[in-house]
């Protein structure tokens, strides 16, 4: 197993050499932090490389770290059914900053980039449908920022007639 | 009388389905554009169940945010538990004793039978095989009995906790156990002899739905729906976890890809997942059920009321919680419906920082539009019905 990961980032420093930003393991897993512009080319690379063949991509999804400039981690896991190893490629975009869609590499990133731009408010550039998934279309606010309130009552109607915000 | 248009041009209904619908197998919307009754485009709305699980557990101990999995893909509550419990012992290193991993094995799959009985059930009530939704529920009771035995609870038995499992086994667990694995073989037998030669069934089901295997793999679908597909991938076979790899069991699959397929890839794995509990059941060895590790498991009951440093011990770990070192995991398994996924950001403190659950129904859901375009409006439910989703599973 370890082998085989090494085999992934061994090809991904070949192609991208300095795009290839950090490389760590942790219990048995294998996290690539990659510069976010090039995702499509390494996802490219990840899926069509004959010994990499990360056919299936597992899960898309973001996690916030106000603190930093770029705040939120877009993590990428892949599968290779064929070859059985796993790998997390991972970017980081800041706020207004958005990330290039993977949709023309797994199409089931559709919903995946959908659901990070819902909760995260992340744009994926070249998205073919980037709305809302699981909140509202009118809704505000992404709710999985750490910044969003763990609960929020919207006051529809106040007595007394203006609405504050 | 109005100028008729000098050529008629063929308009397309928009119709909506649900989200408050019987066939929807929960809040999922449905719209579909049709033309007469072919479905020329259906796209599924989501988020009728959202209930914001992931930002919540952010805002509990570990032990308590597991109390949460349970709620999200309802219909097998012990795989959720399952794959949340796996993430956080990867997290902290922590190694379950052989008595809680065989159980939980055995759990899971009756979760997984438990499962396709509510499956099939309510595939065969859509389309119009009442007497085995009938069964089904009936014999569920069976098993639900076995959950409510171990842990009081039927469905959200939140029975599997970090280090392994929250109570032992009770006295009779094994009877009970022993009392399904006879009885089952019979009742599958009755619901194939129901369904499988059918003719309304064949009609209703063969050659619907199709998905490719490429495009299965493309869009993310997991499960059994990709097995029907003729793509031989089980987690608990790729990625083996609580020693899967040690038992002796079959992975069906078939090549068509329609719902029929997916119908017999379930069927038959009912009946492996029966063989598994077997095992399990003459596997299963005395000793600890939860990992003897103080910094996560509470003392005995007992010990509290004997000594003020259990006493204590209990009262921290159950208010302030343990703490995890820093770190991500991801932890697959195979439940029901596919590929659960647990990503999970530990910051060091008692909190996880980030959960964020992949849900197969969420990504099999995606598979919907593909497999339902160019059917009959009627076809379109045997296709929900055959991708086994559930939409507290989809929307968390």
């Amino acid at each position: 197993m370890n082998e085989k990961a090494s085999i992934t980032e061994k090809k991904l420093r070949d192609a991208f050499g300095s795009d290839v930003l950090a490389v760590s393991h942790f219990r048995d897993e294998l996290t690539i932090r990659m510069t976010a512009a090039r995702v499509v080319d390494v996802c490219t690379l990840l899926r069509d490389d004959e010994d990499l063949a990360y056919d299936l991509l597992s899960d898309l999804s973001a996690a916030d770290y106000p603190e930093r400039e770029k705040r939120f981690d877009i993590n990428y896991h892949l599968y290779s059914l064929s070859k059985g190893h796993s790998v997390r490629i991972k970017i980081q975009v800041a706020e207004g900053e958005s990330a290039p869609t993977v949709t023309g590499v797994w199409p089931g990133a559709n919903w995946h980039e959908r659901e990070v731009y819902d909760m995260f408010g992340v744009e994926f550039a070249g998205h073919p449908d980037l709305r809302r998934i699981l909140m509202w279309d009118e809704f505000e606010g992404h709710p999985l920022r750490k910044d969003f309130p763990l609960t929020t009552e919207p006051i529809p109607f106040r007595y007394g007639g203006s609405r504050e915000t | 009388m109005a100028t008729q248009p000098a050529t008629t041009t063929r308009r397309t209904l928009n119709l909506n389905v649900g989200p408050q619908h019987p066939s929807t197998h929960g809040v999922l919307r449905l719209e579909l554009e049709l033309d007469g009754e072919t479905v020329v485009k259906a796209t599924p709305i989501i988020g009728y169940l959202h209930t914001g699980i992931e930002k919540t557990m952010e805002h509990k101990t570990y032990d308590r945010a597991l109390t949460l999995t349970d709620r999200m893909d309802y219909l097998a509550p012990l795989s959720n538990n399952l794959g949340y419990c796996l993430a956080v012992e990867k997290l902290l290193g922590l190694e379950v004793p052989e008595r809680a991993q065989v159980a939980r094995v055995l759990l899971t799959e009756l979760t997984r039978i438990g499962s396709h009985l509510v499956w099939l059930a309510t595939h065969g009530l859509e389309l119009g095989a009442m007497t085995v939704f009938l069964y089904c529920f009936r014999e569920r009771e069976d098993i639900l009995d076995i959950f409510e035995m171990c842990s009081g609870v039927r469905m959200m038995t939140s029975y599997f906790r970090v280090g392994g499992l929250a109570l032992d086994l009770p006295e009779g667990f094994e009877d009970a156990v022993e009392g399904i694995i006879e009885t089952f073989p019979a009742h599958i037998d009755d619901y194939e002899g129901l369904l499988t030669q059918n003719p309304i069934w064949l009609q209703r089901t063969k050659d619907i739905g199709f998905i490719s295997a490429q495009d299965a793999i493309a869009l993310g679908l997991t499960g059994p729906s990709l097995r029907a597909s003729g793509v031989l991938h089980d987690v608990r076979r790729a990625c083996p976890y609580s020693g899967y790899e040690t038992y002796d069991f079959d992975v069906p699959t078939r090549q068509n890809g329609d719902v029929y397929d997916r119908y017999v890839v379930r069927m038959a794995e009912m009946r492996q997942s029966l063989r598994i509990v077997e095992q399990a059941l003459d596997a299963l060895p005395d000793g600890p059920w939860r990992a003897e590790d103080p910094k996560v498991t509470p003392p005995p009951k007992q010990m509290i009321h004997q000594d003020m440093e259990s006493l204590i011990h209990h009262f921290k770990l159950y208010t302030e919680g343990f703490s995890v070192p820093p770190g991500e995991v991801y932890v697959r398994i195979e439940s029901p419906r596919g590929e659960l996924g647990f990503y999970i950001v530990s910051d060091g403190s008692a909190k996880p920082y980030r959960v964020r659950v992949r849900a197969p129904s969420f990504a099999n859901l995606q598979c919907l539009p593909k497999m339902a375009e160019g059917h009959l409006l009627a076809d379109v439910i045997a296709v929900m019905a055959s991708l086994d989703f559930v939409l507290g599973d989809s929307d968390r």
